[in-house]
């Protein structure tokens, strides 16, 4: 396959940025998409130029360091993470635009590198349980219904991506929240917690300066995870009856 | 903010209703039409002055418009704040047309609110010179066959329309979302499902009377 891509290229967080094209003339449908930029780096590597600078790290879905966006869609054409997308998803011949994650939250480090620390601070402001360590606890000393422990499950899926700030046209990260919330909030665990985590995780993520949510839903067809939407709802239900309760 | 926005939205939804259900009222005629107008105005007298309980309503919605703009105007400020730089490459999201339609369509039905008002609340702006001003002034059912009868006038209430329902099909479904009802995959169905339920009512419901002034049915 012959591709054009179009990358981001930027050398530090202050500098500016601008996109530049690079041909690749021998890409393999069965490459990976960051197989496919190894490769491009390589070359550029021989030629003496700088190579792209991007994100990855377990290169099977499920770490949530290597998002990009490809030709407008978070993590590209299919829904799963960048690292599990593959050349043939492509067509021969195809310009493809690679940009980072845009939100003034996760700022641009260098080319498509982008600091995702605003999701670590926001899990530091409420999104844990508090338990004593020691020995594990008896396993069935604490029954949680089928229906909890699966949508907990679900919810748990959720690897910090980005994906739905970089889709959300307002650049929230109310998917990212909710899955947090919705997560702890249906184990038992999570109870003690509960109102004070939603509130606290809240202005953390208002603090950062992350948009509001307008239930446009682009950040859940982008969710590699599919998280569902509903999670900010149980996210609005959540801060509703902390509000009440003086949280 | 948003629970601000949800909540003054839901009684703009209450309120548009009410609305529709009085301008039902011209297909029954003349009388039944202009009585309703003025007990619209004598509702709880003598308890309340004339026009009370009138006012006191316009009282709240007004409160709501301000508290609905201000806060849609917060948020949007916020999600420029929230992303300076733009993508390169948008994808122009097909489905999600009437969410971006929000915030610039909100903008034009407060303008189209405005007009509303002058043509049949304080003004009373007749633009049908075929029927006399007196004739008007003392009948608004006249007032709105008179009006009805210009396809301009039509056409700029049926793209207004338009508006309310795209803005009701997001807004319905919005307000659901934002006030924690939609917690699981039915509850979201059925809040959508709600939301063009209303939006389909509010515009057939609407439309019907313009229509059929226009067509000669209702004169």
């Amino acid at each position: 396959m012959k591709i054009t891509v179009k990358v981001w290229r930027q050398t530090g967080p202050e500098a500016p940025g601008k996109l530049v094209s690079y041909q690749l003339d021998d890409v393999s449908p069965d490459m990976s998409f960051l197989e496919m930029l190894d490769v491009l780096n390589e070359n550029l590597a021989t030629s003496g130029e700088e190579p792209i600078a991007f994100d990855s790290d377990c290169r099977e879905g499920i770490c949530g360091m290597c998002g990009l966006m490809i030709n407008g869609s978070a993590h590209g054409p299919l829904r799963t993470t960048t690292c599990q997308l593959h050349m043939r998803s492509f067509s021969d011949g195809e310009t493809i635009t690679i940009e980072p994650w845009r939100a003034e939250p996760f700022k641009v480090l260098r080319d498509l590198i982008v600091d995702r620390g605003a999701f670590d601070r926001i899990i530091s402001a409420g999104g844990f349980v508090s338990v004593n360590t020691g020995s594990a606890p008896e396993a069935h000393s604490t029954l949680v219904p089928k229906v909890n422990a699966d949508r907990a499950f679900d919810t748990a899926a959720c690897i910090g991506c980005g994906a739905c700030v970089a889709a959300c046209p307002n650049a929230a990260a109310m998917l990212f929240l909710g899955a947090k919330v919705t997560h702890l909030g249906e184990l038992p665990q999570g109870q003690p917690e509960r109102d004070s985590r939603v509130v606290k995780m809240l202005n953390q993520h208002d603090h950062e300066g992350f948009g509001g949510c307008t239930n446009v839903g682009a950040c859940a067809d982008a969710c590699p995870k599919e998280i569902p939407l509903d999670v900010i709802s149980q996210l609005n239900q959540d801060l509703r009856r902390a509000m009440v309760k003086g949280y | 903010m948003k629970l601000l926005m949800a909540v003054t939205g839901a009684l703009f939804v209450f309120f548009v209703l009410m609305h529709m259900y009085g301008n039902l009222k011209i297909f029954g005629g003349q009388s039944a039409f202009d009585t309703y107008a003025h007990h619209l105005r004598t509702f709880g007298e003598p308890i309340l002055p004339y026009e009370g309980f009138l006012w006191a309503f316009r009282v709240v919605l007004i409160l709501s418009v301000v508290g609905h703009a201000y806060s849609a105007f917060y948020l949007w400020n916020k999600a420029n704040g929230a992303r300076k730089g733009r993508y390169a490459v948008r994808l122009a999201g097909a489905a999600a047309w009437r969410s971006t339609t929000m915030r610039w369509g909100g903008v034009a039905l407060i303008a189209f609110l405005v007009f509303h008002l002058i043509q049949f609340t304080t003004h009373k702006v007749n633009f049908n010179s075929g029927v006399s001003d007196a004739t008007i002034g003392e009948s608004p059912y006249q007032l709105v066959v008179a009006s009805f009868q210009l396809w301009w006038v039509v056409l700029v209430y049926l793209i207004a329309l338009a508006a309310v329902g795209l803005h009701l099909q997001h807004g319905v479904w919005s307000a659901a979302q934002t006030l924690g009802c939609t917690t699981s995959v039915a509850a979201r169905v059925r809040a959508k499902a709600l939301a063009m339920f209303v939006a389909v009512v509010v515009v057939v419901g609407f439309a019907l009377p313009p229509l059929f002034i226009l067509f000669g049915i209702v004169e």
